[in-house]
């Protein structure tokens, strides 16, 4: 029988971890459905039992959610305006059971395109804290999610925080998940929107889309096109497509098909800044 | 085999234990299989169904996806720590459960928000639910007793003597699903039991090898025996229905199917479980058959047709005509309770507890296979944890029984998601075309529809579709020239079996739709064009059967009202502007109850103790539609005892006469009436033993029955009377088959003796950029003649609804890609409209007490109704089910072109 280590310090788990093959388990969300067996396949590394690793804290110019910080425990936290976003897309991560248990650093690790908290970090400009036996490195998000399941993350290495640049929290956010059912739904289309408003114009706008390519994606044109804008509903007709589009590249599957999903994120990002200029807060995918 | 642990300490429900168990291994596993705690239900193992739902430290988790190790020296509650108080009593009193199995996650998931929330609003209680899945009840009375917690409404009523019909019971079984010791087909362990798991074809059509059992066997971790299709001692071929009984145990050389069994590993559960079958010796090799069965051309498998009057000349007649076609996709069942059961021998009769619809079926099919006379198999139905259509096909029953009767120990064996997906039997897809006439005034003049049905690798239901359908899409409306046929034809695809409403839902899709067209053409209302179409008393179907008791107007007529209303609710809507076009659409349907123009006859034995209780030995399965209580309440007003009275046998062949099987809407009515003529063949006897007159009163005090009228009283010791055969003091057994006849080539005839009747009005909202739907309110008229429990039968419309707006809008079964509960989506409690429902009672002179079948007939008009709403809200029409919302896009868009 494979073993099964549960260690109560990092520094037990950074040990552990230089053997080879081990699989690093949290909220096991995405772990077990990838198994029909009984019991988690392989030798395993849970974190859950690490002290200092779960919650959120401010430490310095920076945001800290350690590794085992669960979606319902983003909910729970007080956090500034910036991250309603986050807890949105908390509310919505498959049901109340699943935003128990899972975690968000799990979402990013486990780098399915639709995860939803990914485009959540993209819009806070968040980096990804890792360590080794040899020591820590931070890579922005963008950098560590290279594709369809796929992360840079070495072997024997393991996440240990999300960090966010307080500067990057600014402003009021919105999430939008579009999909063919009211929960435990895998997204057609999922967007964020995060705007900083100063003397009624955009003074910063950070804009993100899920599952609509390998890996969520910022919106730079889009983004620019909004900046200076007047924060009224006249800013929406900054929203086009053409500044979106070009940084997606969706795919037909059975939930919708590539073109489906390219326009429908143009529409949920439209509606985010609208709600988030007019201040109407009933806009829904 | 959990030795080699060191022992994790848990503490559930107050009590602190220590397991030595791998602590990788899901929560949900060590509750059920360590513990024995088998409340905890599982339906998915991937999160997706909730089933398995617990609290740890107060928050609901998914225990499959709870490794232990994470639950240790935390506080974790399972249904077993419930203490049947307010919510559970909630949850009986208004009929919260229907099969129960997702009972034991939703009351877990309640009491966490209610421990967080003591008084929730309903959106509160929908978002605290969503995470788990019912198929039975479309969530309303889940939704209604959790709201009605802390200020409990009306409690259930105990209705007196000769009362219990028409009144809202509560369900007799109703206790041990609220309380989570219902035994299901995966919660009977016998001590020892084998395990026993399917190796499964890949794909399809493959031809295998095997290869060196022997060596790969020697080569496991434990003893592990297998047994392929040379292991089979009788005919390895079974099927619903005989004549076309096609599908092997295990297969022999080839598969028709993605997912054929073609041999079954046993051992210890540990042994078992750890097997990596993936290495197990089987050759595949893909070939390129394109013939599924070698003696059905074409892979036709049944064509059905009913042709009446003159075609040609009634669309010569009519002045407006419609014309489309529709195709729908597989459907899956979805019960949230993967087909499971337990074998074992008893005095030499191999015994079966599996989840079923069908208990006599089982056992003579499973005898046959094994090489058995049909006395040496006792099926004893587990409770079903849904059924749907798709328990009537045998499932584990032949290889637990095949295990157990060469290794004579227990056998179990419990389906995985995927393995239930892939193997389990599915509504047929259909491609189908019609076209509809009407003359000046709206009367339909003519009809021809032909529907191809994807009956995929073996034969299963696909007959009894391809005969239901052309019987059926006319709708209950008067269509004086038709001509209507449809093919069950073959793939090497999953099996198309029975599915509420048998390939009737997907033909009135089509049919209801082209009304709209004929509506819109005519100029005439919607409605207006269904009333003045509609069949009457006395009219003739399109078999050429004179009908009473037809309540189809009785419908159309109550929902007028509600019709206007949402008429001007969506006018109002769409008068405000915005992205939200409002729309409402409205659709019929009919359905004949039991079998077509064949036998299906029911037996009812009643008894009266020598203590002085009622046993009824009822043989219908419950598969949460309700047999248990309804047949009661019909018996007993048939005797004249209250229903407290009673204990129900059953349903198990040793101990039930055949009630047949729990589908084609057959068992309120048949049994029932079987029931009612039980009921009224012993209180006949009572009166002659007691020499009393029809109008006597009886009642039970102790071991003492007493029959009175106005002038006199009559006391029988009933201890005192022989007992008979049976063991009790008065007995009595009835039948009843429905007088229907067969349909001759032009499908004349009487196929169904009974009809229910129905239609509903969906409102809708769409989103005129997004494509999405949302459906705001069903209303519901129904007709099913006398209702005998309307607290029952409004949980089968509401479950009803919930279906159809699944297949409406959601699901689509895709063969080796939506094998699991994320892909393939089915209806939350946040998808669910408010339903209003309104029964119309038509009494109908052959049911029982004027009553008429009502499980599939609810979820017909469900789909149509909002396609129909859809397009007027949008223009958008849909053929290609389900309206996805880029279909519905695409579909604006092409409508605005």
């Amino acid at each position: 029988m494979s073993p099964y280590h549960r260690p109560a310090t990092l520094q037990e788990a950074l040990d552990v971890l230089a053997r080879p093959g081990l699989c690093i388990a949290a909220g096991c969300t995405d772990l077990f459905p990838a198994t029909g067996a009984r019991a988690l396949n392989g030798p395993v590394l849970d974190i859950t039992a690490i002290a200092g690793l779960r919650g959120i804290k401010a430490e310095g110019d920076d945001i800290r959610i350690g590794a085992t910080t669960t979606w319902a425990d983003i909910l729970r936290a007080d956090l500034p305006p910036g991250f309603d976003m986050l807890k949105q897309a908390a509310r919505e991560v498959g049901s109340v059971q699943i935003q128990t248990s899972g975690t968000l650093a799990g979402n990013i690790c486990n780098a399915s395109p639709a995860a939803d908290g990914v485009p959540c970090l993209l819009a806070l400009g968040a980096e990804v804290e890792i360590a080794a036996l040899l020591g820590t490195r931070r890579v922005p998000l963008d950098a560590f999610i290279t594709g369809v399941r796929q992360t840079t993350l070495r072997p024997g290495e393991m996440v240990t925080a999300i960090v966010i640049p307080k500067a990057q929290t600014g402003g009021r956010s919105r999430f939008l998940k579009l999909g063919t059912r009211a929960y435990l739904v895998i997204s057609i289309a999922m967007i964020v929107a995060r705007l900083e408003i100063e003397n009624g114009h955009i003074r910063t706008a950070a804009l993100a889309v899920g599952a609509c390519s390998a890996v969520a994606r910022r919106l730079p044109r889009q983004e620019a096109a909004l900046i200076g804008g007047r924060a009224d509903a006249g800013l929406v007709e900054r929203v086009e497509a053409a500044l979106i589009t070009p940084d997606l590249s969706p795919i037909d599957d059975i939930r919708a098909d590539a073109n489906y999903r390219a326009e429908a994120a143009v529409e949920l990002i439209r509606r985010a800044v609208d709600d988030l200029v007019t201040g109407a807060g009933k806009v829904a995918a | 085999m959990n030795r080699g642990f060191d022992s994790l300490s848990l503490t559930v429900n107050g009590t602190t234990v220590a397991l030595p168990v791998a602590p990788g291994r899901r929560l949900s596993e060590v509750l059920r299989e360590d513990m024995g705690l088998r409340g905890t239900k599982v339906g998915c193992d991937a999160g997706d169904c909730g089933a398995c739902t617990v609290l740890i430290d107060g928050a609901p988790v998914c225990a499959c996806l709870t490794p232990v190790a994470q639950a240790a020296g935390r506080a974790v509650t399972t249904i077993e720590g419930l203490d049947m108080g307010p919510l559970q009593q909630a949850f009986l009193r208004h009929g919260a459960a229907q099969c129960g199995i997702c009972t034991p996650g939703m009351l877990i998931a309640a009491k966490a928000l209610l421990a967080r929330v003591a008084t929730p609003t309903r959106a509160e209680v929908e978002e605290a639910l969503g995470g788990v899945l019912c198929r039975c009840t479309g969530y309303s009375k889940i939704i209604e007793a959790i709201l009605d917690v802390a200020t409990p409404g009306t409690p259930s009523p105990t209705p007196a003597a000769g009362h219990a019909v028409g009144a809202r019971v509560a369900r007799l079984d109703g206790g041990p699903k609220v309380a989570g010791t219902e035994v299901y087909g995966a919660d009977h362990v016998p001590d020892g039991a084998l395990l026993v798991r399917a190796v499964r074809a890949p794909d399809a059509p493959m031809t295998f090898a095997l290869g060196d059992i022997a060596a790969w066997c020697a080569a496991q971790a434990g003893e592990v025996q297998v047994f392929t299709a040379a292991d089979v001692p009788g005919e390895n071929r079974f099927g619903v229905l005989p004549a076309f009984a096609d599908q092997p145990v295990l297969a022999e050389a080839h598969v028709r199917m993605r997912g054929e069994a073609v041999a079954l590993v046993a051992g210890e559960a540990s042994v078992i479980d750890a097997l990596d079958l993936a290495g197990f010796p089987v050759t595949w090799q893909a070939c390129d058959d394109t013939l599924v069965h070698a003696n059905r051309a074409d892979n036709i498998l049944v064509t059905g047709r009913v042709a009446r009057g003159d075609l040609a000349a009634g669309f010569a007649a009519a002045t407006h005509l419609a014309e489309g076609e529709v195709s729908t996709p597989y459907i899956e069942h979805a019960y949230i309770e993967p087909e499971a059961g337990v074998a074992w021998l008893e005095g030499g009769q191999l015994v079966i507890q599996a989840c079923t619809q069908a208990p006599i079926m089982d056992r003579d099919d499973t005898a046959r296979v094994l090489g058995l006379a049909p006395e040496g198999v006792r099926i004893i139905p587990a409770a079903a944890g849904g059924g749907f259509g798709a328990k009537l096909d045998l499932t584990v029953q032949p290889l637990i029984g095949l295990v157990t009767l060469k290794t004579g120990r227990a056998a179990r064996m419990v389906l995985s998601r995927a393995e239930s997906m892939a193997t389990s039997t599915k509504r047929h897809p259909s491609k189908m075309r019609a076209r509809i006439g009407a003359d000046a005034n709206g009367r339909i003049t003519a009809m021809a529809f032909d529907g191809e049905f994807n009956t995929g690798a073996y034969a299963s239901w696909g007959p009894t579709v391809a005969g239901r359908v052309p019987v059926h899409a006319s709708g209950p409306y008067l269509v004086p020239a038709y001509l209507a046929s449809a093919s069950a034809r073959h793939s090497f695809s999953p099996i198309s079996g029975a599915f509420r409403g048998f390939g009737v839902p997907q033909a009135t899709i089509l049919q209801e739709v082209l009304y709209d067209d004929l509506a819109e053409r005519i100029g005439i209302d919607r409605l207006a064009f269904r009333r003045l179409n509609a069949l009457q008393d006395g009219q003739t179907t399109v078999c050429g059967q004179v009908l009473q008791g037809v309540g189809i107007s009785a419908c159309l007529e109550a929902l007028q009202e509600p019709w206007q209303a949402a008429l001007c609710r969506a006018e109002e809507g769409n008068a405000k502007g915005g992205v939200m076009r409002h729309g409402v659409g409205i659709a019929s349907c009919w359905y004949g109850c039991g079998n077509t123009g064949l036998a299906n006859p029911s037996t009812i034995r009643l008894g009266l103790t020598a203590a002085g209780r009622v046993s009824l030995h009822q043989g219908a399965t419950d598969i949460g539609q309700g047999a248990n209580t309804v047949i009661p309440q019909i018996c007993a007003d048939a005797l004249g005892l209250p229903l407290a009275a009673f204990d129900l046998v059953g349903p198990d062949t040793a101990l039930t006469p055949d009630c047949g099987k729990t589908s084609a809407s057959r068992q309120t009515y048949v049994t029932g009436k079987a029931a009612w003529l039980a009921g009224q063949a012993l209180r006949a006897q009572i009166l002659s033993l007691s020499n009393m007159g029809a109008d006597a009163r009886l009642a039970l005090t102790g071991q003492t029955l007493v029959v009175s009228d106005g002038a006199g009283e009559r006391r029988i010791d009933l201890a005192a009377l022989a007992p008979g055969a049976q063991g009790y003091a008065l007995m009595v057994e009835e039948t009843y088959d429905p007088p229907t006849t067969p349909l001759d080539a032009d499908g004349q005839g009487a196929p169904y003796a009974v009809y229910g009747y129905g239609a509903q009005i969906a409102e809708v909202s769409v989103d005129s950029v997004l494509g999405t739907v949302k459906v705001t309110r069903i209303t519901a008229a129904h007709d099913l003649g006398r209702v005998i429990n309307p607290l029952l039968a409004e949980g089968q419309v509401e479950g009803g609804v919930a279906q159809g707006l699944g297949l409406a809008l959601m699901e689509e079964y895709i063969p080796g890609r939506t094998e699991n509960l994320h892909d393939y989506l089915i209806p939350t409690t946040g998808d669910m409209p408010r339903i209003d429902t309104i029964f119309v009672e038509v009494p109908d002179p052959e049911g029982p007490m004027g009553a008429k079948g009502l499980g599939e007939h609810v979820l017909i008009p469900t789909a149509p109704a909002i396609l129909n709403a859809i397009r007027h809200a949008t223009g958008a029409r849909i053929t290609d089910l389900p309206a996805l919302p880029h279909r519905v896009l695409a579909a604006m868009r092409k409508a605005s072109r």
